[in-house]
């Protein structure tokens, strides 16, 4: 049997390995700064935006975090494929899984923000969501949610351990190979009504106000450190339900 | 010596290749029931499609001509692991190297999956008539797409295989990986039916796809190793 302690100051017994260190410190000034600045600080006021443009700072952080997750994710599947410790599994549906809520949470900021902004209010909502379903971006987002929600699926039916672990690193890799590749590929075959249809949305320096990007970036890695500390305490979950299993 | 070495390897894995190609072709020939059952499947998938949908527009027929595809190739390369029983799977182990065994599933898949494509595409002029504008151009788009089909499910099939549930998995696992292409390639085909495209943008997509079905081989190539060891 392989150590699974790998992780280092894991021990409950020791009060140390729960001290708050200066990354999770950061991650809760950054918050607290992206929700309390997001909220108060000037904005550019746009006349179909108005006010919900401060939704920038939840929605598009979202999306950012869970691509940085799922990209720790299937760094930790590359790992466990190269030297095949549990550990390196264990992080990566942990990182999975993380990425996955922040997407559904990006689905639910969005939702409110398409509600203000796109819905037709002369329309029941459900013939608005018919048209804003074929988003470009959001067919993007619908398959990288598919694809995990796959992973896990598959994670679930099989049952020997190492070869859960084995299977579901290759369909990571595979998937994620596979799917992001393609999610900057098929905004350019559609039409959107989607912010950032010219290259890629964010990452282009003239897309925001100077302004706003005071509070965005800071809340980019806010929240992507928020995602990083969830799925570190579900790791050190998964490890002590491992050492008990493992004990019996 | 070293450059004879490698040389011999090489020359040992294409070896190796063919004759495991070969063996699937034969295992075909023999077991002519599962061949059948993928010609009955198509024919009657078709026939389903001929009665309820009784005179279908351009745009219907080619969405329901990749669903169509789709489901065909599920349903044929599917059984290229799973008709495998362990005990043989065991066998090959010990007398190939992966990456031959992985090659040589893509490229049986592939044939497979270019007649399944033609056999589609004449059931679909015969029963559901010829909506196309150059039939001969979505010919040749409607095999590219049955090979990029396949080989994508090839991997999926060598992943799903290991798991319980693997037909219904196969689908859960592939069709969010394989919407994007089947999107391109409704969005490609459409210029067979005479829409007009600006210059050059068909000859990219073609291109996108080719390099789509080299980045499925190059993956195939790398992680099947690490699937194949029990």
């Amino acid at each position: 049997m392989e150590r699974l302690d790998e992780e280092p100051n894991f021990d409950p017994s020791n009060k140390g390995y729960m001290r708050l260190t200066w990354w999770k410190l950061l991650t809760i000034d950054l918050l607290l700064y992206a929700v309390i600045g997001g909220l108060l600080m000037p904005v550019p006021a746009l006349s179909q935006l108005g006010e919900t443009i401060r939704n920038l700072y939840f929605h598009v952080c979202m999306w950012f975090a869970m691509m940085i997750l799922f990209t720790i994710s299937i760094i930790h599947s590359i790992k466990y494929l190269n030297n095949k410790s549990v550990i390196h599994d264990i992080k990566a549906s942990a990182y999975a899984a993380v990425g996955s809520y922040m997407g559904i949470l990006g689905y639910l900021t969005g939702a409110i923000w398409a509600s203000y902004t796109w819905a037709d209010p002369n329309n029941p909502a459900y013939a608005s969501l018919g048209s804003i379903m074929r988003e470009p971006k959001l067919i993007g987002a619908a398959l990288a949610l598919l694809v995990y929600g796959a992973y896990f699926i598959l994670r679930s039916s099989i049952t020997d351990i190492d070869q859960k672990a084995r299977v579901s690193a290759v369909y990571n890799v595979f998937a994620y190979a596979m799917l992001f590749p393609t999610i900057w590929i098929i905004p350019r075959l559609l039409p959107s009504l989607h912010p950032g249809q010219e290259g890629n949305p964010a990452l282009n320096f003239n897309d925001i106000d100077a302004r706003m990007r005071l509070v965005f970036y800071p809340a980019v890695i806010g929240w992507t450190l928020l995602g990083c500390w969830i799925a570190q305490l579900n790791v050190r979950l998964e490890l002590i339900k491992e050492k008990k299993i493992s004990n019996v | 010596m070293q450059g004879l070495f490698s040389f011999i390897v090489k020359v040992n894995t294409a070896h190796q290749i063919l004759a495991l190609l070969k063996k699937d072709l034969l295992l075909e020939r023999r077991q002519q029931h599962t061949l059948y059952g993928i010609l009955l499947y198509i024919a009657s998938t078709v026939f389903v499609i001929y009665l309820t949908l009784e005179d279908p527009d351009a745009a219907t027929w080619n969405a329901i001509f990749w669903i169509t595809q789709l489901f065909i190739c599920i349903n044929a390369v599917a059984k290229s692991f799973l008709q495998e029983a362990k005990g043989r799977m065991l066998y090959f182990y010990t007398i190939t190297s992966p990456v031959a065994f992985i090659l040589s599933k893509l490229m049986y898949n592939l044939v497979l999956m270019t007649i399944m494509s033609i056999i589609n595409l004449m059931l679909y002029t015969a029963m559901l008539g010829n909506p196309t504008a150059a039939y001969w151009s979505f010919a040749a788009i409607g095999i590219l797409g049955g090979c990029g089909l396949g080989l994508i499910f090839t991997m999926l099939a060598a992943i799903a295989s290991k798991a319980l549930q693997q037909a219904s998995l196969m689908a859960i696992l592939g069709f969010p990986l394989i919407l994007p292409q089947l999107m391109m390639l409704v969005r490609l085909s459409k210029s067979a039916f005479g829409e007009i495209f600006n210059n050059g943008i068909p000859f990219q997509m073609i291109l996108l796809l080719l390099a789509f079905d080299a980045l499925i081989i190059i993956l195939s190539v790398i992680l099947f190793p690490f699937l194949w060891k029990d």
